[in-house]
């Protein structure tokens, strides 16, 4: 229980500083951002409680709000990818799901890709509709969700990648 | 009773996610209404700090800029200063009564914003320094937009790149106003929406506040005409503004403070009654 609190203690504040103080500034080409703290609700352990994911995933969210001046709508982003990750992980690693013996540091390739990819699409959804807020900019919406959510996946899973194999 | 509180157990997760997510929607509709006060703004001490640290490895990066905009400004301040003395004979001044009606207040940008549809900057002034909401803010080129939240030490700046920006401007060669607006799309062009058809628009020409707002002195530079066209009925022109300020670029901003503004608005409100 501890180093569970440890490690996700660690990577909630460190995601929150890296998003806040560097990725938010890169503006590739004027508007690309990429949004890497949902790294910690994708690694969030999997037999933990939901509760406590969807109520730190809300208030990483709220902490990003607050350094962005964005209202609240990275916290609704992350609470709904948060509540859609179950459905995420089933359908991306099915019956290593099932057994509830997935772990990120040594899955295949292909479904962590999968699994990413389409997280971070509804979460950049949500995000960036809510952030536009306003139906008829719709291509606005679909342009800035399709080149973020591309910086992002690629991001995160290089992230992933080199983090999980120093540890073993 | 009992089937109650199992219905709420058996779905405690989905009752959780609905009051979060309900919680997040509120204040994202919140914040897309002009002015209201707000809880989640980067005005406060924990965000502060962090982008006063950041910013404090980061600014070295823009001084050789920084210099070069100073030293500019600097020499025009000369040249107005010398242009000035000799018109003004100083012995008749006052100096137990001053007639100043604004007050020049330094900042530094902590944050600076302006790829989203809603722009904020963060600056290092708050409360403290009797900065309050509805302030204008400039630099040395041009606006860059007003206070919106103040906290002790920090405020943020709603930007002239934010939907909810209407800045009061006119034509500089003629006295023919509008409105400035953002449609979102480039931080470098803004739109001055309004303009009557009678008048003389050229593409070149500078735009300059309009001073009828109380916020912002007449004639600080806002950009010059890029393109401009008549809107739908044919009675106003829609005017595309190249902006003089480099919105993705700033270091040092100045708060401008009108000492007259509770004045002015008293009476306009005694007006409307």
């Amino acid at each position: 229980m501890n180093s569970f609190l440890g490690i996700n203690g660690i990577r909630f504040v460190a995601l929150l500083l890296v998003q806040v103080i560097i990725c938010s500034n890169i503006n590739f080409l004027g508007y690309i951002n990429p949004y890497i703290y949902i790294i910690f609700i994708f690694l969030f352990p999997i037999r933990d409680n939901r509760m406590v994911l969807l109520l730190s995933s809300f208030l990483l969210g709220m902490l990003i709000d607050m350094f962005l001046d964005s209202g609240g709508v990275h916290a609704a982003a992350s609470v709904l990818l948060a509540y859609a990750r179950p459905v995420l992980l089933k359908t991306s690693f099915g019956m290593l799901y099932e057994h509830q013996s997935i772990k990120f540091n040594n899955t295949e390739i292909g479904s962590l890709f999968t699994y990413i990819s389409f997280g971070t699409l509804i979460h950049h959804l949500v995000l960036f509709s809510l952030e536009v807020f306003n139906i008829s900019s719709i291509l606005l919406i679909l342009k800035k969700t399709l080149f973020s959510s591309i910086f992002t996946i690629i991001l995160c899973i290089l992230i992933i990648i080199l983090f999980s194999r120093n540890k073993k | 009773m009992q089937q109650i509180i199992n219905f709420v157990i058996r779905n405690k997760t989905f009752l959780l996610f609905l009051f979060l997510f309900s919680i997040a929607l509120a204040l994202t509709i919140q914040s897309h209404s002009y002015h209201r006060s707000k809880f989640i703004n980067s005005a406060n001490g924990i965000t502060g700090g962090v982008y006063s640290f950041s910013n404090s490895v980061d600014k070295y990066f823009g001084l050789e800029k920084e210099n070069e905009l100073l030293s500019e400004e600097n020499k025009r301040l000369r040249e107005a200063l010398f242009n000035l003395n000799s018109s003004v004979n100083n012995s008749f001044i006052d100096t137990s009564y001053s007639d100043q009606t604004y007050r020049v207040i330094t900042a530094e940008v902590y944050k600076n914003s302006y790829s989203l549809t809603n722009n904020y900057l963060t600056i290092n002034k708050g409360k403290n320094d009797s900065i309050k909401q509805d302030f204008g803010v400039i630099t040395s080129k041009g606006i860059v937009g007003i206070i919106d939240n103040t906290s002790g030490n920090y405020a943020t700046v709603l930007s002239i790149l934010n939907k909810k920006s209407r800045i009061n401007a006119k034509l500089k060669a003629s006295n023919h106003i509008g409105s400035l607006i953002w449609n979102g799309d480039s931080p470098e062009i803004v739109q001055l929406i309004d303009v009557s058809k009678f008048a003389p628009v050229k593409v070149g020409d500078t735009i300059v506040t309009g001073g009828q707002s109380a916020i912002f002195p007449k004639g600080i530079g806002i950009g010059s005409i890029d393109s401009f066209e008549t809107d739908i009925s044919g009675d106003t022109y829609t005017i595309q503004v190249r902006l003089f300020n480099d919105m993705t670029n700033i270091g040092t901003i100045y708060i401008i403070e009108h000492q007259d503004r509770a004045e002015i608005i008293d009476l306009e409100n005694s007006n409307n009654e």
